[in-house]
């Protein structure tokens, strides 16, 4: 399955909203969104989005990649490299 | 410095009501809430019932932030939770504040964190999968979790303590609240304790061969204390809570006072001369009640109630025959005991702060509750005090000072002495 950049910001709102309690910025989050700074996600859910995210795509992502995935634009940045390692 | 101590808030999720009001409700109707379980007679349990409280899991959307219920899973501490901050709303407080609130601790007790979680987390473990475990599994197998929980969401700055002793857990959870306040260490302290008693933990005590299996079809009529037909308890699961507060700091926010902690004292029988592991001391049972009662100022003669600890074991007798002692008073001269086990079962670490709200509501509104399941009382009891001491309906009745104590297992015990509120002390 090949996803887009946009296809994969709405498939991570999903991913995202059990973490943040401010659903109106989480709809409007844009590639610069940070996670911590803006949508306000304690640093230590971090890791349970990591989980949620790998069982949603079926991807594995390593602990190196996992400290990249500050923004949203980072975290598709990560999600398609291990797609298409899958390819 | 020696501060006066009031309850000002009360909260509670037992096996008969949840919330103060259907509990007050079902304790002087003598309402049981103990039931038949399937899945017990499938695990081949000697005993199939239990005391479960009727909660409705999602309500916590309203007690916690959308994100820490998400991944909320260990139904100790959600009883815990809602058991808590009843209490605090309850003595008028809000749930929100941005300082944190220096002068208010907490202490809050229990047995062990979720077994059923750390089930969960040892299956991922032992799969070569912890790094699917996620964040939120710690906190709530931690044994503080529960305290975290509730101090984190009312923002409580003071000390912050989780306690464990077995069955006295919530006595001495009590009594610690009361004893920083008395020394001026803290103007209020939140405090209670909580128990969920799932399979795993049923099991274990199923095991010692000490519960009541003889009613698997009569789950009501199952746990029996003082009755001669007593034949082990029935654990159950919930949670109690107090917020205690300095008398001045009370008065000064014009709280509604429940009542007052007059004294109370917890010490172990060290195991020696009749106490182990398991079975209560004699020894330090009464020197525990006395110093209770010696710290109180009062006189023994002026206690209204007993509200034992009596689980419907064959320590019962010995249970009454400890308070005799200790106050020096037998058959008629008995005050009226009552065991609210005989409706809810044992709830282990929870009982003390169940019991201890019953306690407060009997002062709140003048009346002793049964005694259920009491039809026929022990012939070794009714030796040492008179049948009518056993009440087994509701007794409307002027209940000015109120003794209630637990004893745990590694022979730990905690009395606490209640009073009705009296302003001019």
């Amino acid at each position: 399955m090949i996803m887009d950049r946009q296809e994969i910001i709405d498939e991570l709102k999903k991913v995202l909203a059990p973490y943040t309690e401010d659903k109106e910025l989480l709809d409007g989050i844009n590639e610069q969104t940070n996670l911590i700074t803006d949508l306000k996600i304690n640093s230590a859910n971090l890791v349970d989005i990591i989980i949620d995210a790998e069982s949603k795509y079926n991807i594995e992502i390593d602990l190196d990649s996992a400290e990249k995935m500050i923004n949203v634009g980072s975290c598709i940045d990560v999600i398609v490299e291990k797609m298409n390692l899958k390819m | 410095m020696n501060h006066r101590v009031v309850i000002t808030g009360l909260g509670v999720v037992s096996p008969n009501g949840v919330g103060v009001r259907d509990f007050l409700h079902s304790i002087q109707n003598g309402v049981s809430g103990i039931k038949f379980i399937p899945e017990y007679e499938r695990l081949n349990f000697n005993c199939q019932v239990t005391g479960m409280p009727p909660f409705e899991w999602n309500q916590l959307k309203n007690y916690i932030s959308e994100v820490s219920f998400n991944g909320l899973k260990a139904i100790g501490i959600g009883y815990g939770i809602k058991a808590a901050l009843d209490a605090w709303t309850d003595a008028g407080n809000n749930i929100i504040s941005e300082e944190p609130h220096w002068e208010t601790g907490c202490v809050f007790g229990n047995s062990v964190g979720d077994s059923e979680v750390i089930k969960n987390a040892i299956a991922r473990i032992d799969a070569g999968e912890a790094k699917k475990i996620g964040s939120r599994v710690v906190e709530q197998f931690m044994n503080s979790g529960v305290t975290a929980y509730i101090s984190g969401r009312l923002g409580l700055g003071n000390r912050v303590i989780t306690n464990s002793a077995a069955c006295a857990t919530g006595t001495q959870a009590i009594l610690m609240g009361y004893e920083y306040i008395k020394q001026g260490l803290a103007k209020r302290m939140l405090v209670g304790s909580t128990e969920h008693i799932d399979t795993y933990i049923f099991g274990t005590f199923d095991s010692m061969r000490i519960l009541a299996r003889k009613f698997n079809h009569l789950p009501e009529q199952a746990s029996r204390p003082m009755s001669a037909t007593a034949c082990g308890f029935v654990p159950g699961s919930g949670s109690g809570a107090l917020v205690l507060e300095q008398l001045d700091y009370a008065l000064e926010r014009n709280a509604t006072i429940y009542a007052e902690i007059v004294g109370g004292a917890s010490n172990s029988g060290g195991q020696r001369f009749g106490g182990t592991m398991t079975a209560p001391g004699s020894k330090g049972i009464i020197k525990c009640i006395a110093e209770a009662i010696g710290n109180s100022n009062i006189s023994a003669k002026s206690i209204d109630l007993i509200c034992g600890h009596l689980t419907a074991t064959a320590a019962d007798p010995l249970e009454i025959q400890n308070w005799g002692e200790a106050l020096d008073r037998k058959d008629d001269n008995f005050p009226l005991i009552n065991s609210l086990k005989s409706m809810i079962g044992h709830c282990l670490s929870a009982a003390g702060s169940i019991e201890a709200v019953a306690a407060v509501l009997q002062i709140v509104h003048q009346f002793v509750h049964p005694n259920i399941n009491l039809e026929d009382p022990d012939p070794e009891i009714l030796k040492m005090i008179n049948t009518n001491k056993l009440p087994t309906t509701m007794v409307k009745k002027e209940i000015n000072i109120v003794a209630k104590a637990n004893f745990g297992f590694g022979d730990i015990n905690t009395c606490i002495i209640f009073s009705k509120y009296n302003d001019n002390g």
